[in-house]
C-alpha cells in the first residue's frame, strides 16, 4: 500500500514555529512517505516516549501492542504489533510513519499526529464542539521526535 | 413487566462492579433468552444490501460485551433499563397537554397496539414526507394529538418511551425498508457512515466495518448495531438513544459532532438501523 505518486509539502501558511523546528506544513516527505530530518531540530528523548504513547496525546496503545509498554494495561489490535519496528524502518520512515502515517499506508485509519488542516468537521478536542482554528498538531514537533527515538530501540530480538 | 425488587436492583449493582474490575471476555457462542421465553437472534445472516462489507454474518453487540454485562440482559429483574420502561409504562397512561390526552387516549394497550412498531424504524411517513425516528413520531403525537410541549431529543422521558415501544417488539426481527421514498435518506446515512470526521480522521466504517472484535485500549469493538437501543449503559447509569451514541462516537474523533434528532443523525440512524436488518430488537439491552 505504499503511496506511489511523488509526496508535495504545501506550503500553506505556515504557523509560528520555534528556531529549528518545522511547522507541519513546511515537512517534507520522501515518495515513500519518510521525513528526513529532525521535525525539532533536535534528537528524540526516548524517555519521554512512554507517557506519549499511553494516555498521553499520542494514545498509540488504544491500536498498538508493544512488549516495552506491558507494564501499560489494555494494549489494543487496530494496528500491528511495534515490536521490531526499529528493525523494520529507518529513523527517516519512522519519523513519516508517526508524522502523517497516510504518507507510507494510503487510507491507513491511523490518525495523522502533525497534520493541522485538510479535516472533516475538526473538533474542539473532546468537546464535540468546532475546533478554535489554527488547529494544533496531535503531538509536537519534539514529541514526535521523543516517540520515534523510543520507537528505533525497540529491535527484534 | 413491573415485577421489580428492590433487592434484585442491588444484585446488578454488584454484578457490575465486577465488570468494571475485570472485563471477563465475551462469550460469542452464548445464546440470548429473555425471561427464559423471548428468543433473541444475536447473529444472522447479513443483508444482501451489505454485499459483503461485514462478511456472511451480522452480530448483536450482546455477543461482544463481557459475560456480566451479557448476564445482566438475560432477565428483567436484572436489566436496570427496564426501571424506566416501567417508568414510561406509567407516561403512557397519563394525560399530559391541552387535549386531555394521554398516549393511551389513541392506543389503548401498549402491548397490543406497539407490537413489531419498533422493528420498522425509522419509517417514512407518506404524511408527512420524511423518514421518521420513533422520536420524532413520539413527538408528533405529543405537539398534534395531545397538545403538549414536544420534548428534547434525548430527554429521558423520551428515552425511556421510546424503550417501553421497542419492549413491545422484542424478539422480532429489524426490517427496516431501504427502498422507495426512504432511499435518498438511506443513501445520505450510507454517505455519512463512510465518512471520516474529525482530528483523528475516522468514519463509522474505519471502527465498526474494519475493526470490529479488535480492542481498541479497553473496548472490544463491536459492529455498532442499533438493535439493542435504546441502551442502558453502566457507565452512565441511564438508557441511551442512539443518537446520543452516535454523537459520542463522533465526537471521540475530535470532530464536530452533528445534533441529536439533525437530519443527518435521522438518516445515519435508518442506515445503521438497515445494516441490522434480521436481528432481534433487543430493548432494553446492557452495555458498559
Ligand atoms: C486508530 C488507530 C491507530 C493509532 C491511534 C495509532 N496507530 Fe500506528 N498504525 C495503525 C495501523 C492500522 C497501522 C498499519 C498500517 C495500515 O495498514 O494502515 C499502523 C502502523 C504503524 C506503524 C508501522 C508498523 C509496522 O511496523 O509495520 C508504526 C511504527 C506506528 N503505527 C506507530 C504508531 C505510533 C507511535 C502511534 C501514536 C503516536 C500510533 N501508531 C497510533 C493504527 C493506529
Ligand atoms: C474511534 C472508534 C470509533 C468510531 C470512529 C465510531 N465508533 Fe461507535 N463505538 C466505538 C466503541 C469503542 C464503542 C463501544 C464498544 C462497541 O459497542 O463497539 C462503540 C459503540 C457504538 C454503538 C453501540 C453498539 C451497541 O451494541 O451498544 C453504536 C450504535 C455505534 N458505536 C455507532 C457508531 C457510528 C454510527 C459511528 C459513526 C458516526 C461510530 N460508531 C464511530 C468506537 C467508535
Amino acid at each position: 500500500m505504499q503511496l506511489k505518486k511523488l509526496t508535495v509539502a504545501a506550503a500553506l501558511v505556515a504557523g509560528a514555529a520555534t528556531a529549528g523546528e518545522i511547522a507541519p506544513g513546511d515537512v517534507v516527505f520522501t515518495e515513500d512517505g519518510a521525513i528526513e530530518i529532525s521535525l525539532s531540530g533536535a534528537p528524540g528523548v526516548a524517555a519521554n516516549a512512554p507517557e506519549i504513547m499511553d494516555k498521553g496525546a499520542g494514545n498509540c496503545i488504544a491500536c498498538h501492542q508493544i512488549t516495552a509498554l506491558s507494564d501499560i494495561p489494555f494494549h489494543g489490535e487496530v494496528g500491528p504489533s511495534l515490536d521490531g519496528a526499529g528493525s523494520r524502518w529507518t529513523e527517516a520512515e519512522l519519523r513519516g510513519l508517526v508524522a502523517n502515517a497516510k504518507m507510507t499506508f494510503e487510507g491507513s485509519v491511523m490518525p495523522s499526529f502533525f497534520k493541522v488542516d485538510g479535516f472533516n468537521r475538526p473538533g474542539d478536542a473532546y468537546t464535540g464542539n468546532a475546533a478554535q482554528e489554527p488547529l494544533e498538531p496531535l503531538l509536537t514537533a519534539q514529541q514526535i521526535e521523543d516517540v520515534v527515538a523510543f520507537l528505533l530501540m525497540q529491535k527484534d530480538q | 413487566m413491573t415485577r421489580r425488587s428492590g433487592s434484585k436492583a442491588l444484585t446488578w449493582m454488584a454484578v457490575s462492579a465486577v465488570a468494571f474490575s475485570a472485563p471477563a471476555l465475551a462469550d460469542e457462542n452464548a445464546s440470548l433468552v429473555v425471561n427464559g421465553e423471548i428468543e433473541m437472534v444475536t447473529e444472522t445472516d447479513a443483508p444482501a444490501h451489505l454485499e459483503g462489507v461485514l462478511g456472511d454474518k451480522i452480530r448483536s453487540g450482546w455477543t461482544f460485551r463481557a459475560r456480566e454485562t451479557q448476564a445482566l440482559q438475560l432477565d428483567d429483574f436484572d436489566n436496570p433499563g427496564m426501571i424506566f420502561v416501567d417508568q414510561a409504562a406509567e407516561q403512557w397512561d397519563t394525560v399530559e397537554g391541552s387535549e386531555g390526552k394521554s398516549c393511551a387516549s389513541c392506543h389503548d394497550d401498549v402491548e397490543t397496539a406497539m407490537a413489531g412498531v419498533r422493528a420498522t424504524y425509522p419509517k417514512w411517513n407518506d404524511q408527512a414526507e420524511e423518514v421518521r425516528t420513533l422520536v420524532m413520531q413520539i413527538n408528533d403525537c405529543r405537539e398534534n394529538q395531545m397538545g403538549a410541549e414536544p420534548l428534547k431529543y434525548t430527554d429521558g422521558k423520551m428515552t425511556a418511551m421510546e424503550a417501553l415501544i421497542s419492549v413491545q417488539s422484542r424478539g422480532m426481527p429489524v426490517d427496516v425498508a431501504i427502498d422507495g421514498p426512504a432511499q435518498s435518506t438511506w443513501e445520505q446515512g450510507k454517505e455519512l457512515y463512510y465518512t471520516r470526521f474529525g482530528q483523528l480522521d475516522l468514519s463509522c466504517a474505519n471502527c465498526h466495518e474494519d475493526n470490529f472484535d479488535n480492542m481498541i485500549r479497553a473496548d472490544h469493538l463491536s459492529q455498532g448495531q442499533v438493535n439493542g437501543f435504546p441502551v442502558y449503559r453502566l457507565k452512565n447509569t441511564k438508557l441511551n438513544n442512539s443518537h446520543a451514541r452516535f454523537k459520542g462516537c463522533i465526537r471521540d474523533t475530535r470532530a464536530e459532532t452533528f445534533s441529536p434528532g439533525s437530519d443527518e443523525f435521522v438518516a445515519l440512524e435508518l442506515y445503521v438501523a438497515s445494516r441490522g436488518n434480521g436481528l432481534s430488537v433487543e430493548a432494553p439491552s446492557v452495555r458498559n
